[in-house]
């Protein structure tokens, strides 16, 4: 065993690690106590306070251009547990936190319990399962322990499930189900591979575990069954198949939060798995194949799309495209000609892409929500005219969609730049067509939803409910962000670089 | 041959043989009975491989807790309706094939270990002492991974959180309806007088002595939560609305106290879930006995299913 061990120690402010994680715990224990009254507001204290410890800890980070390390219990691995926040980390914990911030926003108007006389069912589970996802992806991204991410994996779908039948209508409890079984599914197999992996390194640490992986049958078993239940929970093309009913009938605030964020924590395991625990060991034979998945996605995905007769199941077949893209990166880190340079370029792409679908399609689904709250339903054909009675809102998801279509200067356009200018670098052409294709496909929906929501309305428009101006604006706000995010080229993309060991070299494979 | 070995792949056979059973089997029912015996079995497999904490665990939760949500499971579903849903061929080729892969991956690090396993044990068996705790498993439960534990027990609360969203709205704050299981009948009242005190003195025996042996608060706890059920289910006590206060508190109880001495020893042993010395076996023990409750409350509910009944004002 190459003993090349070197111990990290807690550095200073390590402890803001902890308390990302601690503060939304904290949240939803005095939550059940104090009741469903409160939960809101003891939300509207702790998740902007998350936002805060989040932005200090990027902070930190992107200025000292070393990883925050904090060594829980003071116990070193490979016995205790390491948090780590690294470049990949502080970005999608700073992104993810301000999509959840703004979904809380928006969430006010259907899930407010301020006024409520006694705790009411909803409200409470909404509020509590919000803070335990903020927690449980914090912890996603500071595990530096595979176990550890386990338990933040189980957090993450036992918080999630029960958002998607928070109406209780029959057919989203059938939603929900499935959900549940492809993502035990998913948690099973990701256990059994992290038990293989001890039983063959005597560690659960990831860096640790970096330093002792060898090629050897047992470790390509782990993986493999790692690798396939955290696909089942990221709905990857061909078990993408409980996601779409489950985004399209949970309430609004719970479809964004979903599709823009709880399915980013398991996709964030894979790359973590790869590129950081088991560095070099992905084969390019087995990197195609996740790519042939993923372009399958973003075909599949976008032709579905394209075929839906309601709004709300259009975006959501959308994310199912969209999670595709994020797979692209794996054929072009680990092509047949490793350098630092697209390794990097591949990572930043994919990161990228997460952080700015995270953005737009929260926004899309929160028109969406008030679209069909003020029609009472979200049929596309009936659309005519509501751009002209909600046009803040239909602005959102104008802005969302040409972020999803990759149009500059939004985040979209320039993952997928920095994706195409991979494929050309590798000389992988074929994932360039998939690509553009992908970005033909979804301008072809965007175009029909919003010429038709642009057009006369069939009959004279009657709106049911009057939708509240700060909800448009938390829809307007992530959309815009999504547009902005482009910009981050001219800043803090490095960032993603803080804290990464240089490219695994190919004498490994 | 000596007789262990015959017995133990008498024991191997028939755990193969229940294990079959229980997917063949024509009802949901009769499957939910062998998947017990199943767990049951493989308790005394753990206890054969001298891991009696496992054993415990399985005895505990995999064949009892599990086996007692499956019935609820089998009992609240019309029992017609899940008998005569027949799965697919490509799901169960589908099912399968990722059996057969798990077993691969099983097999073939257990065909092919390595020259030598390697093994945190010598070196938790070396930083124990100082804990004061004498069992293994409870030093990296409470010492070395109290991260993981104190996270895990927010995931059973969310469990049940979940399980409550299920309730109709009107019932919300009611009492969990608990017939599925039983009629209460006079050989069960006889029993649920009889058991209770029993099983609370083995419940709490097996909290205290997972500080030094086999046992501990998820098993502690779930022989208490059996016990309140049974007094439940047999009519003797009510089961409580789930908005009383004194509930949400048993609830929050154990993850907030392990959480209150988690942030304590920032202060006093300079880092987060760190004891200060001396001090660190009192504070385990007091953490457990509270976990013990929590989770006992925490199962009992689980089991007891989301509120049916508005409560009576």
């Amino acid at each position: 065993m190459p003993a090349t061990t070197v111990l990290d120690a807690t550095t200073a402010d390590g402890a803001l690690l902890v308390l990302a994680i601690v503060l939304p715990v904290v949240g939803i224990l005095l939550s059940f106590v104090l009741g469903g009254r409160y939960a809101e507001r003891i939300a509207g204290v702790l998740l902007p306070a998350g936002f805060i410890v989040a932005c200090i800890i990027f902070l930190k980070v992107w200025q000292g251009g070393e990883p925050l390390i904090y060594i829980v219990g003071g116990w070193q691995p490979p016995l205790g547990i390491t948090l780590r926040a690294d470049g990949l980390s502080v970005a999608m914990m700073v992104a993810m936190a301000i999509v959840i911030c703004l979904i809380g926003v928006f969430a006010h108007a259907n899930f407010g319990s301020r006024a409520a006389s006694v705790e009411t069912r909803a409200p409470l589970v909404f509020w509590v399962m919000l803070m335990a996802i903020s927690g449980a992806m914090n912890m996603i991204f500071l595990g530096g322990d595979l176990f550890t991410l386990y338990v933040a994996l189980e957090l993450l779908t036992f918080a999630a499930v029960p958002l998607v039948c928070l109406d209780g209508r029959v057919e989203t409890l059938q939603a929900a189900l499935r959900y549940l079984l492809f993502a035990l599914l998913g948690s099973i197999l990701y256990l059994v591979g992290t038990a293989l992996l001890y039983g063959s390194y005597g560690t659960l640490d990831i860096v640790l575990m970096s330093q002792r992986v060898r090629l050897e049958p047992a470790t390509l078993a782990a993986a493999t069954l790692m690798t396939l239940g955290l696909f089942a929970k990221t709905a990857l093309f061909p078990l993408h198949l409980w996601l779409p009913p489950a985004h399209a009938g949970a309430p609004a605030a719970a479809s964004a939060v979903l599709s823009a964020v709880v399915v980013k924590g398991s996709f964030f395991l894979i790359v973590r798995l790869w590129f950081d625990a088991l560095p070099g060991l992905l084969s390019v034979a087995a990197s195609q194949l996740i790519g042939v998945l993923g372009a399958s996605a973003i075909i599949c995905g976008n032709i579905v799309a394209l075929r839906q007769k309601r709004l709300k199941l259009l975006i959501a077949y959308s994310t199912v495209a969209q999670i595709g893209y994020l797979f692209l990166m794996f054929p072009l880190a680990f092509s047949a000609d490793p350098s630092p340079h697209h390794y990097g370029d591949a990572l930043t792409a994919g990161m990228l892409q997460t952080i700015s679908h995270a953005t737009a399609k929260a926004a899309m689904f929160m028109a969406a929500g008030l679209i069909y709250a003020a029609l009472g339903h979200d049929r596309i054909s009936e659309l005519g005219g509501i751009a002209r009675a909600l046009p803040m809102t239909m602005f959102a998801f104008g802005l969302g969609g040409l972020c999803l279509i990759g149009l500059p200067p939004t985040g979209g356009f320039l993952a997928k730049w920095l994706l195409l200018e991979a494929t050309i670098a590798t000389a992988q052409w074929w994932w360039a067509i998939v690509i553009i294709a992908g970005g033909l496909l979804t301008s072809a929906y965007i175009y029909i939803v919003l010429s038709r929501t642009m057009g006369p309305p069939n009959a004279p428009l009657t709106l049911y409910a009057a939708v509240p101006k700060y909800q448009e604006v938390a829809a307007l706000g992530l959309a815009c962000l999504s547009v902005l995010l482009g910009l981050v080229a001219l800043g803090p993309i490095d960032v993603l670089q803080v804290g990464r060991p240089e490219a695994p070299m190919a004498g490994l494979r | 041959m000596s007789i262990a070995s015959v017995f133990d792949i008498a024991l191997v056979a028939l755990i193969l043989a229940i294990g079959a059973s229980t997917i063949l089997v024509r009802t949901a029912f009769a499957a939910v009975v062998m998947f017990a015996v199943y767990g049951l079995l493989l308790s005394i497999a753990w206890v054969r491989l001298h891991a009696v904490d496992v054993a415990l665990t399985e005895a505990a939760i995999g064949g009892g807790m599990t086996g007692l949500l499956l019935l609820g499971a089998v009992a609240r579903s019309r029992s017609d309706d899940v008998d005569r849903v027949r799965v697919g061929y490509p799901v169960r080729l589908a099912a399968g094939g990722l059996c057969a892969l798990v077993v691969a991956g099983l097999a073939i690090v257990v065909l092919h270990p390595p020259a030598a396993v390697p093994t945190l044990a010598p070196v938790v068996m070396e930083n124990l002492p100082p804990s004061g705790l004498g069992n293994p498993v409870a030093g990296v439960l409470f010492v070395f991974r109290a991260l993981d534990t104190l996270l895990e027990k927010v995931v059973v609360l969310l469990a049940l959180l979940g399980v409550w969203s299920l309730a109709p709205d009107r019932a919300w704050g009611g009492t969990p309806g608990l017939q599925v299981y039983a009629k209460p009948d006079p050989p069960l009242i006889f029993l649920a007088q009889l058991l209770p005190p029993v099983g609370i003195v083995f419940g709490i025996y097996m909290c205290w002595v997972g500080a030094k042996d086999p046992g501990g608060a998820f098993q502690g706890g779930t022989v208490l939560a059996a016990m309140w059920l049974l007094v439940i289910v047999a009519g003797l006590q009510k089961a409580p609305a789930i908005s009383r206060l004194w509930l949400r508190g048993l609830l929050i109880a154990g993850p907030m106290l392990f959480l209150a001495i988690g942030l304590a020893g920032w202060v006093f042993a300079d880092a987060f879930l760190a004891y200060p010395e001396g001090y660190a076996k009192p504070l385990i023990v007091a953490v457990e006995a509270t976990l013990t409750l929590s989770i006992a409350v925490a199962l009992a509910m689980l089991a007891a299913g989301p509120p049916e009944r508005a409560q009576q004002q």
